[in-house]
């Protein structure tokens, strides 16, 4: 007597199974089959290649009515299970009953909805099956269509590219910062980013979703930070869950999936469950190799044979043509664990591998994945690498010794008309020609062809370019790298940031070779810092490249408390602001002290004090005084003619309305200004970064004096009439200093490489002066924003408090 | 072993870390650019610094107040610098972050 086999689910995993089970026992079984999707098997992976174009859906049928009716199989397409009697082995579906001997759960999982506001929209969609597919070819039907897909992972990604060669407007949204961050390391997952770029996509990393809206249908999708994305059709692509429900009202044992054993039993021995709606020894699945294997043993357990599953690595690919990416393994760094890594900036190229006790145990790949499977098999085998260490990254066929990835291919790989000195316009293939027609020396250069002639910043480059062009022919002189984890000067990367408009760290990490995942405490607040200077817009600033000061917005003590200093603009107080300092003095327990800055310190505040205190002394209307900052700090002033029987014009305003206007701009280093009311210099203003001395003529403005570790005396840049004119040099010259410096260099000292004839060259220009100044304002438009303000509310409140506090509970 | 559940993931910044109170001192916990997650005494070897504001690199940090760099790993100082700091057990299930708090009676105990 046949026996009876129900099947809940016709998916790749039941398939298989079936075909199994019936070739190798093709009278044995009475199959009754399942489906809530209106159709038999087929390969869902290939929905990608189907919406592309590049295939269609007959293409990627694997069992069609013929191969059903050939083994008896009673289809029941279209119609989806609703319950099982256990007791009696019956399954019944919505059109009726069946009798069962033994029971297969093959339900899959099913995608995962953000369950935000306007998530039922018609024309919000996830990509599961083929009407799903349907629906966005049907979509993408309409000409100047807009899609934004909701999730940067494998499907999302396919599913961005196959609309975009349809013509959609695509957006992806993703919630991490890096793209398929749980298959890619974050250099790759900027390389990945850049493809799809440019390929026309838009990609909004640490993207969130906060609504979708629309009267009939979607129309918007809105992010948590208030932007606003037109959209005809949203995909959500965000996970995808085990598809349980039956299974546990069944009353099986069920955890994240249904749990079986390596038998592929459920908690009843006459039910098996094979794909995606498992969970085995704690683990899911979403790719398909694993599933092939488990219905290789779930059909040998219906033939009492024996068989177990075993869980093994899994590698990935992206299914969408033209880019190249791979990754299998553990790909974490750590103790004990080494990374090889190579890159090759030019084409667009990273491999990573990590390796543990000589085994090769993770890899990442990008732009050249040849040898991916060669890497996958050494991971799955456990191969010892010792003998080929050396020549590992190179692959199979590199077996002659390893050639260093060359630290000049940034400025190698530069094309012609890449820009290499910015004062003076000249590009790379000028460069070089000169250095084709017989210049072999930075003099020689600089004499031919001007670049480096002015501020002196792009000298490092053009002597890339001489031992690129030249080759051994040139002998670099020694430059300072910032750190360990490049060879790159601070001038080099600061150029190269500007001329190959790198608007990320990854692209920073990437593009310049750095030989460290993601740097280390001296490279990332430089590099931080030049990247919010640069690309105010683009760029957002990352408060874990800072230092603690910077992140907690206060200055750390030497016992971890933090000192608390408001702002006293231009050294003016009042009663009020007075009287808020002691109340908040007394509150907090803080002591109270008068710095050399014209302003008060309070002293000892407990961190999880600090948005409590920042919270009373915004309501008393002041704001942080930034005393922790490279950025503005305090701007002395005297008392000015106001008062003083000498004073020659109103500098206490003068100084306030400086203190205005630069507040809360990030520079290479601290910035201090003084302003004196005439020349007996009360506030102390020819020792500060900008010092203003005012006279019955007008304004001396004085830069790159300082009083700390070295005491210097301004130099004059300038005489002025006006305070308009004095406020606009000011702003000016920071501008300037902050788009050229080397992280860390107080402006004298890089007054000092630059030179001031060059700095008076550059401001003495009216129309360098006014674009300078409007960088500095776009710039101020992202940072001019009160810290205390931002922070002083309840969720960060949370922040500043310990993430638990066990004591209590220990003490039980 | 007992796992107590300290919070979400997401309660600490990637590249960062946050701070959890307990009876044998406190502890910071680190969050990697991989999403890993490492645990160690809060309090540097040095001279005290607090650990948990140090700037994260790699599976690293350096203390914000001198800038000794430990492992994350192994607790030891890296480099020129000697001194080592303690290390728990910690892991990530779904999304939330367990601390084993066997070991740090243990080692309160001793
Ligand atoms: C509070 C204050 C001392 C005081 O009690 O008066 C102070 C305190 C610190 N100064 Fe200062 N400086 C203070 C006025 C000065 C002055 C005088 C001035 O500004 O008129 C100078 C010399 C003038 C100058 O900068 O040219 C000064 C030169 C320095 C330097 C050396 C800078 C240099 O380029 O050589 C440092 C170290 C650094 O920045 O790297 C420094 C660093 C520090 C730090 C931030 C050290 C640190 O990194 O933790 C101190 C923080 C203490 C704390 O916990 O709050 N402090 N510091 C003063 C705050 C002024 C304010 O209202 O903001
Ligand atoms: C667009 C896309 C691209 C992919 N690309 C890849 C790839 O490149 N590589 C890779 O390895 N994997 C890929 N996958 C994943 C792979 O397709 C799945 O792992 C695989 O299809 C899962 O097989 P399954 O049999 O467990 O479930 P499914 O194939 O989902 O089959 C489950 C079936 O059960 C039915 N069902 C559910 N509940 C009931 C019920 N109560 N009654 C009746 N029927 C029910 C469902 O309608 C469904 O047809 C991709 C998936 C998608 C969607
Ligand atoms: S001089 Fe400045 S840095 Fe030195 S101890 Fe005094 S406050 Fe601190
Ligand atoms: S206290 Fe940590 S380095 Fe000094």
């Amino acid at each position: 007597m046949k026996r009876k086999l129900v099947v809940i689910g016709s998916g790749m995993a039941s398939g298989r199974a079936l075909e199994h089970l019936l070739e190798a026992d093709p009278d044995g079984w009475d199959v009754t089959l399942f489906n809530a999707e209106p159709r038999g098997n087929y390969n869902r992976i290939m929905l990608s290649p189907v919406l592309s174009g590049e295939k269609s859906y007959a293409e990627i049928v694997t069992h069609d009515d013929d191969w059903y009716a050939t083994r008896g199989i009673t289809c029941r397409f279209g119609e989806k299970v609703v319950s099982i009697d256990r007791q009696a082995k019956t399954v019944t579906g919505e059109n009726g009953t069946v009798e069962y001997d033994k029971l297969m759960f093959a339900t899959g999982s099913s995608p995962f909805i953000i369950p935000c506001p306007g998530h039922d929209l018609p024309g919000v969609i996830a990509y599961r099956d083929l009407d799903d597919t349907n629906a966005m070819i049907e979509a993408s039907g309409k000409p100047g269509g807009r899609a934004v897909v909701i999730g940067g992972g494998l499907l999302g990604l396919e599913a961005a590219a196959g609309l975009r060669l349809r013509g959609m407007e695509v957006t992806v949204l993703h919630l991490a910062g890096h793209l398929m961050e749980r298959q890619l390391d974050p250099a790759a997952g900027y390389l990945l980013q850049k493809d799809l770029e440019s390929r026309g996509i838009t990609v909004l990393t640490q993207a969130s979703t906060k609504e979708i809206t629309g009267k009939d249908g979607a129309e918007m999708v809105r992010l948590e930070d208030g932007t606003e994305l037109p959209a005809d059709l949203v995909v959500m692509a965000v996970g995808i869950r085990p598809q349980v429900q039956l299974a546990k009202d069944t009353g099986l044992a069920v955890g994240k999936g249904i749990h079986v054993d390596d038998q592929m039993i459920t908690s009843d021995e006459d039910i098996l469950a094979v794909g995606e709606c498992i969970e085995h020894q704690g683990a899911i699945f979403g790719l398909v190799a694993p599933l092939y294997d488990q219905a290789k043993v779930a059909a040998a357990t219906l033939l009492d044979e024996e068989a177990a599953f075993k869980q093994r690595q899994l590698s990935t690919k992206l299914k969408v043509t033209g880019v190249d990416l791979f990754s299998a393994g553990d790909f974490a760094e750590g103790e004990g664990r080494e990374d090889i890594v190579y890159r090759d900036p030019a084409r667009g190229i990273y491999k990573r591998l990590v390796i543990e006790e000589e085994r090769l145990i993770g890899a990442v790949m990008y732009g050249d994945t040849a040898d991916g499977n060669w890497f996958f098999g050494l991971i799955k085998d456990g191969t010892d690498i010792s003998e080929m260490r050396e020549t590992l990254i190179f692959g199979p066929a590199y077996q002659g010794g390893g050639t260093q990835a060359d630290p000049l291919a940034a400025v190698a790989a530069l094309p012609d008309d890449a820009e290499i000195c910015g004062c003076n316009g000249v590009c790379k293939g000028q460069i070089v020609k000169a250095i084709e027609g017989g210049a072999t020396s930075l003099g020689d250069v600089k004499a031919q062809t001007k670049a480096s002639a002015s501020c002196g910043t792009c000298t490092g480059l053009v002597e890339q370019v001489l031992a690129a062009t030249l080759g051994d022919d040139f002998k670099m002189p020694e430059a300072q790298p910032i750190c360990g984890c490049t060879d790159l000067s601070h001038e080099d990367v600061r150029r190269l940031i500007k001329a190959r408009e790198l608007k990320s760290q990854p692209a920073v990490w990437q593009e310049l070779g750095w030989t460290t995942p993601n740097g280390c405490h001296t490279c990332r607040p430089a590099v931080n810092f030049y990247l919010l200077a640069d690309w105010p817009l683009e760029y957002k600033d990352d408060p874990q490249s800072r230092f603690v000061n910077e992140r907690n917005h206060a200055n750390i003590q030497k016992d971890g408390t933090y000192s608390v200093m408001p702002r006293m603009w231009g050294g003016m107080t009042d009663a009020n602001e007075l009287r808020a300092i002691a109340d908040a003095a007394d509150k907090y327990g803080a002591t109270v002290k008068v710095t050399g800055g014209q302003r008060i310190d309070l002293l000892g505040v407990k961190k999880e004090d600090l948005p409590l205190i920042w919270g009373d002394l915004n309501a008393a209307g002041m704001v942080s005084g930034h005393a922790y900052t490279k950025g503005l700090r305090t701007v002395k002033t005297c008392v000015g003619k106001d008062w003083c029987r000498f004073g020659t014009q109103d500098s206490t305003g003068l100084g306030i309305k400086l203190e205005k206007r630069l507040w809360g701009s990030w520079t290479p280093h601290k910035v201090k200004l003084g302003v004196s009311g005439c020349p007996r210099n009360c506030a102390e203003a020819t020792c500060k970064d900008v010092g203003i001395v005012c006279v019955d003529s007008g304004y001396q403005i004085g830069v790159g004096g300082a009083a700390g570790m070295d005491v210097k005396e301004v130099e004059r840049l300038v005489d002025v009439r006006t305070e308009e004119e004095a406020i606009e040099w000011v702003v000016a010259f920071v501008q300037l200093y902050r788009e050229h410096a080397k992280y860390l260099d107080r402006p004298y000292k890089w007054l000092a490489k630059v030179g001031l004839d060059w700095v008076q060259e550059v401001l003495a220009d009216a129309t360098e002066r006014a674009a300078l100044m409007e960088r500095f304002d776009l710039s101020q438009s992202v940072y001019q924003k009160d810290p205390w303000a931002e922070r002083a509310t309840p969720e960060t409140r949370r922040q500043y408090e310990p993430m638990a506090d066990l004591t209590l509970e220990a003490a039980e | 072993m007992s796992w107590t559940d300290i919070g979400s993931l997401d309660e600490i910044p990637v590249r960062g870390a946050r701070r959890v109170k307990t009876r044998a001192g406190c502890i910071a916990l680190f969050r990697t650019d991989e999403d890993e997650v490492f645990a160690t005494s809060a309090t540097c070897a040095h001279r005290g610094g607090p650990l948990d504001e140090g700037i994260v690199h790699g599976r690293k940090v350096t203390c914000p107040l001198h800038n000794w760099v430990y492992s994350l790993e192994s607790g030891e100082a890296q480099g020129a610098d000697e001194g080592s700091i303690a290390t728990y057990p910690v892991r990530i299930d779904a999304g939330r972050v367990l601390l084993d708090l066997s070991s740090l009676e243990a080692h309160a105990a001793a």
